[in-house]
């Protein structure tokens, strides 16, 4: 009976769960094959960290690709934003505080330029962001060209990328070694997580929706906290929570929040599912399409803001590829181009996924050319995997 | 005895939470014209899906013979060898391709390594001539009516010699004209030994032209009756479908004068800038609180354009004209604003523009109409469920649960979801484009009902249809539309199908 009610569970939930168990067997061969050093607790917080500016793309770059358009532009966009605001700190002494929101403010207002022909005059994203692209690398050029790579001196700034929360419990004697704020951080999550859980079971149950047998419920409250924790764990092992982690989770949380609960959310997903039904329904396609965008010019600002704070520069080559590296993570975390399907979490697990391959390969010193060659072979994989599923199911 | 044509025996087909086909027999002799009819989600269309390999051998249980031939299709190019074609209510032609294109799409005539377009023409032109359609093979798909697309889809399906011909509701979309020619042509083909099997909610059109009806109801075979020895009328299939007799198929309406104006339209008239020719030519028109105004036309007259022309405009023809609601005189921009105004417009074509099928019943219904159930921004999800399952169980939509996808459900219950979705919106003059497209009679006399119920609140309704009984059976007053003009305008009273006929034709 165990194994018939797993079964089912499983085929209803294949591609959820297959992302979940993909990730596992990646994380395990590379643990074995790197001899321990991948779920170190400095490699995870490495790897963490350099996902943060890919995750905020993917993020964005999902409900882009949700209302069935695309964003090329954000690779350069990202690096031509992140030139600025060092050109803001460094040579025009504006602080920091400033600096933040305007670079912000300008990705809105860049992504609402990509978005306009496309939305008032009908013409494929695929062309103008294609022409951003052009534009946003000719400018990261220009604004370089005279300096090179500007350095960037601001401490709080560059904390964004490398710093981390400090530990607010700080002890010697209790568990020394481990960041006790993080724990604890860990343990509230984690507690949440299950009193959530048990509240939409108890909700659907009281409209009679199929739920899972009890058992099979606490099974994966159990594995899933257990999860939680140990990943908490690692990450305590190593300086903590970063603020970049912290960034990346609060982003996802808003766009979860913003996706699956308002009304907002639920007109982009209508748009994407059948734009012309949507429009007679009373959802204005345009102003959906302006503010995908402005969203995906705003991710892009915070993904170069962490990449220039990660490196503490901005260079002429900053944001290189960035937009196919969140397109994949995006087709990895399930995003469907036919439209309207597609989910944030997907978005942050796939770009896990994603990095976790460049991270084991790298920390295996495989050689870029064959790196290349494997990232696109897990990509058409994870893409070919979502389409089977959810033929499947049908 | 001969052996029939086709034999289905004890199919049962499932989906998740649904058993649409429960051992279903069914048999056809050779032919014949067989008809099939049944309630929304009888599962007519899921049981030749399986007859077409479109559910693969093994999705379901039970025997399918050709000729006493023993079959296992496991795609549809199975079964089109086997000389089995179907062709689906929503065509599935490439509107930009010429039609000798089409006929021959996925079969091309070949001359060694390339298409031999000559021999194709010439070929296209003879399956026209078979199917009697006297055009150019060369025209565009895109620029045919919905009959002449159907018969072309026909000449496809015979241009790959078919024995035994599959139509899913072909008549829904067809005015009486086109539905005529389709019947002479398939009692044409009857001759030449092509077997028909037909789907149909047009109960007359069944008596007219069938040879044998099946009746399914939830998924099993009632009876068969055959013409030659069987009584088959209206009341019969009637009972037969449902399990109760229906009298009357219209419900009982007082009509009285409808003296308040809600509704009025001045001069109006549009063109549409991408065909460059006007589509809407100085139309007048008023509909009173409490009123179900008619439109009559044939297929192309200009209610589609009119509606939607009203509706916001979404195709920004340009306009001109007034439009005034409660004496107001309104420029309504958008179908958001239209909506916000009161004015509610349901889709003829639900698959294409009215439901967003990937998502599931609950989420179609509320889609117009968020902000009712939302708290600041946000949906409260329980109000949702609450509000689907009230609409669910007043229009009596066949779904094992809201939460169901509804790509899942028959054409009839996705209908009524869509109209649940503008009942939900609560608006002043509610436009129904083709309400009762593909519906079965029992839902038919639901949706009646509900129409009278929302106009005794005080709701408009301006009804578009095809169908003149329904035209006549439930309006108080009738437009006639022929080519962008208003033709006619009569009272109930003074109308019939003759009067409405001649003005939709001058
Ligand atoms: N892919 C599917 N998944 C789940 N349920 C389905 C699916 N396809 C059909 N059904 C269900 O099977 C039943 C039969 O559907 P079917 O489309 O065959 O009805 P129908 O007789 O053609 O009705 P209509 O006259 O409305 O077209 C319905 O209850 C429908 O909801
Ligand atoms: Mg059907």
């Amino acid at each position: 009976m165990i194994v018939k009610d797993l079964q089912k569970v499983f085929s209803a939930n294949i591609r959820e769960y297959g992302m979940y168990i993909a990730l596992i067997v990646i994380m395990g061969i590379f643990q074995w094959m790197t001899g321990g050093l991948f779920l170190s607790s400095r490699n995870i917080a490495n790897l963490f960290n350099q996902s943060g500016y890919v995750a905020v793309l993917a993020v964005g770059m999902t409900l882009v690709i949700v209302i069935r358009q695309i964003d090329l532009s954000v690779g350069f966009l990202a690096g031509f934003l992140g030139a600025i605001a060092a050109i803001m700190l460094v040579q025009w002494h504006i602080p920091v505080l400033l600096v933040i929101p305007m670079i912000l403010a300008l990705g809105v207002l860049a992504g609402l330029i990509t978005a306009y022909p496309v939305a008032k005059m009908g013409i494929p994203s695929f062309v103008t962001s294609l022409a951003g692209w052009l534009i946003y690398r000719g400018l990261l050029l220009m604004v370089t060209g005279a300096t090179g790579t500007i350095i960037i001196p601001d401490p709080v700034f560059n904390q964004i990328g490398n710093g981390f929360v400090p530990d607010l419990f700080a002890s010697e004697t209790f568990l020394p070694g481990l960041h006790k704020t993080t724990l604890v951080l860990g343990f509230i999550a984690l507690v949440w997580f299950m009193i959530s859980e048990t509240i939409s079971r108890r909700r659907k149950e009281s409209y009679d929706f199929e739920v899972l047998p009890f058992y099979l419920f606490v099974m994966k409250l159990v594995s899933l906290s257990a999860i939680i924790a140990a990943i908490s764990w690692i990450v305590s092992g190593y300086n903590g929570l970063s603020w970049t982690v912290v960034i990346v989770l609060l982003v996802v949380m808003a766009y979860q929040f913003l996706t699956t609960k308002t009304v907002l959310g639920r007109h982009i997903y209508a748009v994407g599912g059948n734009p012309e039904a949507a429009e007679l329904s009373g959802i204005s396609v345009s102003k959906i399409t302006f503010l995908v965008f402005g969203s995906m010019g705003l991710m892009t600002a915070l993904s170069g803001i962490l990449f220039a704070a990660r490196l503490k520069s901005a260079m002429p080559t900053a944001g290189t590829l960035f937009e196919l590296d969140a397109i994949a993570a995006s087709y990895i975390g399930g995003v469907s181009a036919a439209g309207g399907v597609g989910k944030v979490t997907g978005a942050l697990l796939g770009t896990i996924v994603y990095m976790c391959l460049m991270n084991g390969l790298n920390l295996l010193n495989t050689d870029i050319a064959l790196q290349y060659v494997i990232r696109g072979g897990v990509l058409v994989a994870a893409v070919i995997f979502d389409v089977t599923t959810r033929q499947a199911r049908r | 005895m001969i052996t029939p044509v086709l034999e289905m025996r004890r199919i049962v087909k499932t989906f998740p939470g649904v058993k649409a086909l429960n051992d279903v027999s069914f048999s056809v002799s050779r032919g014949e014209i067989h008809c099939l009819v049944g309630e929304n989600g009888a599962g007519k269309s899921t049981l030749m899906k399986v007859l077409s390999g479109l559910y693969p051998h093994g999705s379901y249980s039970g025997e399918i013979l050709l000729e006493g031939v023993p079959q296992q299709f496991r795609s549809i190019s199975d079964s089109t060898r086997a000389g089995i074609a179907v062709i689906y209510q929503e065509l599935a032609l490439v509107p930009e391709m010429s039609i000798y294109e089409n006929i021959f799409l996925g079969h091309e005539v070949r001359n060694g390594m390339s298409v031999d377009w000559n021999e194709t023409i010439k070929r296209a032109a003879e399956m026209l001539r078979k199917v009697r359609l006297n055009i150019n093979p060369a025209t565009k798909v895109r620029d045919l009516g919905v009959g002449r697309q159907q018969l072309v889809e026909i000449a496809k399906a015979l241009s790959k010699n078919v024995k035994l011909l599959i139509l899913d509701e072909p008549t829904a979309a067809l005015n009486e004209d086109d539905c005529a020619n389709l019947f002479d042509l398939l009692r044409h083909l009857k001759d030449e030994g092509v077997t028909s099997i037909l789907i149909s909610h047009k109960l007359k059109e069944v008596i007219q032209i069938a040879d044998a009806v099946t009746v399914l109801r939830d998924g099993q075979t009632v009876c068969t009756l055959n013409a030659r020895s069987d009584e088959i009328s209206e009341a019969v299939l009637i009972k037969q479908m449902v399990g109760r007799e229906i009298s009357n198929i219209y419900p009982p309406r007082e009509r009285n004068h409808f003296d308040e104006t809600i509704l009025e339209i001045r001069d109006w008239s549009a063109y549409d800038t991408n065909l460059g020719r006007p589509v809407l030519k100085s139309v007048n028109l008023r509909v009173g609180k409490g009123e179900i105004v008619g439109i009559a036309g044939l297929m192309g007259s200009g209610r589609t354009e009119f509606a939607r022309s009203i509706f916001g405009n979404p195709d920004h023809y340009e306009l001109s004209g007034t439009l005034f609601l409660q004496g107001q005189e309104q420029t309504i921009r958008n179908p958001k604003q239209a909506i916000s105004t009161g004015i509610a417009y349901a889709t003829e074509d639900r698959k294409g523009n009215g439901l967003i099928l990937i998502q599931d019943v609950k989420q179609n219904i509320t889609i117009a109409n968020l902000r009712e159930i939302a708290k600041s921004g946000t949906v409260d999800a329980n109000a949702e469920v609450k509000v689907a399952t009230e609409f669910k169980d007043a229009l009596n939509i066949k779904t094992p649960s809201v939460e169901q996808t509804v790509v899942n459900l028959s054409g009839g219950n996705q209908q009524k979801v869509s109209l649940a979705k503008w009942l939900f919106v609560k608006p002043k003059v509610l436009i129904l484009d083709e309400p009762t497209r593909g519906i079965d009679v029992g839902a038919k006399y639901e949706i009646y009902c509900i129409m009278n119920d929302l106009v005794a609140e005080g709701m408009s309704i301006i009804m578009i249809s095809s169908e003149l009984p329904e035209i006549l059976g439930m309006s108080d007053r009738i437009y006639v539309v022929s080519a962008g003009r208003i033709t006619g305008e009569l009272q109930a009273a003074e109308a019939n199908q003759e009067i409405i006929m001649q003005m939709a034709t001058s």
